[in-house]
């Protein structure tokens, strides 16, 4: 079973969308790891590792996604799981801005998908079989 | 029933509590010098002489079982992955098996961590390493490092499920002395304690007491059933349960202040409160932790070390002492026992500061995050704010002529906030030493341990 990190990055306590994707990504017969809301970059990082997980899958709901998912490749690389797959989805920035600016951002950041507003995760599930190769 | 005779191996004394069960009383206590460097029986049968003379007369106990921490105690090294997962669930069963953590080590073992293991005289290793399922390579390297190393102390394998098999391998490929038991972290932040708990006394047990010498007294007792802290972990724990209609103390915290150790256990859930967001590895019900550099002799250097030299001369001016001067002459002369007020009231400032700090490194702490919402709370670590009693062990303490400003040092006395330290307990001292007696009693005999515990258990 592959395992999945999942959970809320920041100070954010959005609760309820985290535990669907824990239902959903579990039925879809994944090792979900939650760590659940107000996680730090850190307590992601320290699960993938002990898991041994291939994809980090980060919520952001309440708009300080892009100042709390600053730095979070470089620090995967420092923690020897450079090479992880970095997820982010929610509602990763404040209002409305152009989602293909705030996409190429989070690119370069170092996250491999980032998803708009309003996308239900089971829209996910297809990019997640795709890069598990399952 | 009869009387039973428990008794406490410790570095420096052999304590002896003799219990009359058909009275339900302790009718004496008596202690010797150690002497496991030459025969340990010699120690044990002096202060048996001693509680002989006490009693005036001698008598037949049905039952003698003891605890140790003689000769060094149980030294071990925690080795996991990720410091603040593997790594610190490592530390913790160690700790709560009664251990001494010397050595603790994350992701690789390197030449020089190997050496360190050799050179540290560790009796048991705990290798971690990866949830279940989760990373095995970590530990699969690690185990094959030792392998190679030709280390032949006792290994406890408690790390990924997943490379059981492989781990095994290793210990067979390299002739070591592994077992394999639970993962101390089967899912992530989960602290799975028993199993390797368990696993680590059985071996203490079955072969560190006879390495170091202690076994030899099973020709006159029953046996040695614990290490020592154990046994003091199991005490508390009773007294704050309680067992059946005899009602526990609730939440405590007990110190324990050595010569070369500070003991700090605490029996109590990490939260009571439903408005704060706990992060981090589960934290024990019942949990202890031990400062190897904070201690009143052979530790006593640690104690200033962390103080700049501004500070020392501050403290100095304040307490009109050369506090340096004082905590060498205590490095250097172990033994060392206050006779005169200038000395009691070092060794009074040096518990105070041991305390402090043992206390700052076993509590949790509260953050509170600004969000646009309001305030949220984030804890790390155990809350003890609620602690109905903070208890007092340990030869400085019972010495002292002020044990509650020393006890007095758990609380929150600097208003640091964030500290969930004891907000308004009260205070016990273990006058008559028999914390750790009662942990062995309490074995057999629950009932009767807690009830002589909450009668000799001093209000202060
Ligand atoms: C309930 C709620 C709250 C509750 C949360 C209770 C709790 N503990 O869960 C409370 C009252 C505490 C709250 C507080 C705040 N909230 Co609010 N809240 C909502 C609300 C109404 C519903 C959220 C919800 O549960 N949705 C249902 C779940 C199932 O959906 P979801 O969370 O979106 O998750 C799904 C998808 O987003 C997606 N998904 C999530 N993560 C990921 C990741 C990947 C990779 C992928 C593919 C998909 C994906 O899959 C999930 C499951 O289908 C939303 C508005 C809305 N209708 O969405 C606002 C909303 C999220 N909140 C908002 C704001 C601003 C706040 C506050 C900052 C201030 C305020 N005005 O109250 C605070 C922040 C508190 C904090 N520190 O986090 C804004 C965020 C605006 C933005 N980002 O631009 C929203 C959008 C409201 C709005 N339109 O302004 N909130």
């Amino acid at each position: 079973m592959k395992a999945i990190v999942i959970g809320v990055i920041g100070a954010d306590v959005h609760a309820v969308g985290n535990k669907i994707i824990e239902y959903t990504l579990a039925n879809a017969g994944y090792n979900v790891v939650n760590i659940g809301v107000l996680s730090s970059q850190e307590d992601f990082i320290n699960a993938a590792i002990e898991t041994d997980a291939k994809l980090i899958l980060v919520s952001s709901l309440y708009g300080h996604g892009e100042l709390d998912c600053r730095g979070m490749r470089e620090k995967c690389i420092e923690a020897g799981i450079g090479d992880i797959l970095l997820y982010v989805g929610g509602n990763i920035v404040v209002g409305k801005q152009d989602f293909t600016e705030v996409k190429e951002r989070f690119l370069q950041m170092g996250f491999n998908r980032v998803y708009p507003p309003g996308t239900p995760i089971e829209k996910a599930l297809g990019d997640i079989k795709t890069d598990l190769g399952e | 029933m009869g009387y039973y005779l428990l008794i406490d191996f410790g570095s420096t004394f052999t304590k002896l509590t003799a219990v009359d069960l058909d009275k339900g009383e302790i009718v004496a206590t008596a202690s010797h010098f150690t002497t496991v460097a030459t025969d340990i029986r010699d120690g044990y049968r002096n202060a048996l002489i001693a509680l002989y003379n006490q009693l005036g007369r001698e008598i037949k106990f049905t039952r003698t079982i003891g605890c140790s921490s003689a000769s060094g105690g149980l030294k071990m090294a925690a080795i996991g992955l990720v410091q603040e997962l593997t790594v610190e669930a490592a530390r913790r069963v160690c700790l709560g098996a009664g251990a001494k953590v010397d050595l603790v080590f994350a992701h690789h073992l390197t030449k020089r961590d190997l050496q360190a293991i050799t050179d540290g005289k560790i009796d048991i290793i705990l290798l971690a390493g990866g949830a279940d399922g989760g990373n095995t390579e970590s530990a699969i390297f690690n185990a094959t490092r030792l392998g190679e190393a030709k280390i032949k102390i006792p290994i406890v394998f408690a790390g990924n499920k997943s490379c059981q098999d492989e781990i095994e391998a290793i210990f067979q490929r390299y002739g070591m002395n592994g077992h394999i038991c639970e993962n101390v972290m089967p899912k992530i932040n989960v602290l799975n304690i028993k199993s390797a708990r368990e696993k680590i006394r059985e071996i203490f047990l079955k072969q560190i007491i006879e390495a170091k010498g202690i076994k030899k007294i099973e020709a006159e007792i029953d046996q040695v059933i614990l290490p020592t802290p154990e046994a003091v972990l199991q005490a508390a724990e009773l007294l704050s349960r309680g067992y059946l209609d005899e009602k526990g103390l609730g939440d405590i915290v007990l110190t324990d202040i050595g010569g070369a150790t500070t003991d700090m256990y605490s029996i109590c859930n990490a939260t009571n409160r439903s408005d704060v967001i706990f992060h981090g590895l589960d934290e024990p019900f019942a949990k202890r932790t031990v400062e190897g550099d904070l201690g009143m002799r052979y530790s006593a250097p640690g104690i200033i070390k962390s103080l700049t030299k501004e500070e020392i001369i501050k403290l100095n001016q304040a307490k009109n002492i050369d506090i340096e001067r004082e905590v060498d002459y205590r490095y250097r002369h172990v033994d060392m026992v206050p006779t005169n007020p200038h000395d009691y009231h070092v060794d009074q400032l040096l518990a105070e500061m041991c305390v402090y700090k043992a206390m700052q490194r076993h509590v949790g702490r509260i953050e509170e995050v600004l969000t646009p919402m309001g305030i949220v709370y984030n804890q790390f670590g155990k809350d003890l704010s609620a602690a109905n009693y903070v208890i007092g062990t340990g030869g400085v303490l019972i010495k002292s002529h002020d044990p509650m400003g020393i006890l007095h040092q758990t609380t929150n006395i600097k208003r640091i906030p964030g500290e969930l330290r004891p907000l308004n307990p009260g205070y016990l001292l273990d006058e008559d030493y028999i914390l750790a007696a009662m942990g062995l009693l309490s074995q057999t005999e629950p009932l009767l341990a807690l009830r002589l515990m909450k009668r000799h258990l001093k209000p202060l």
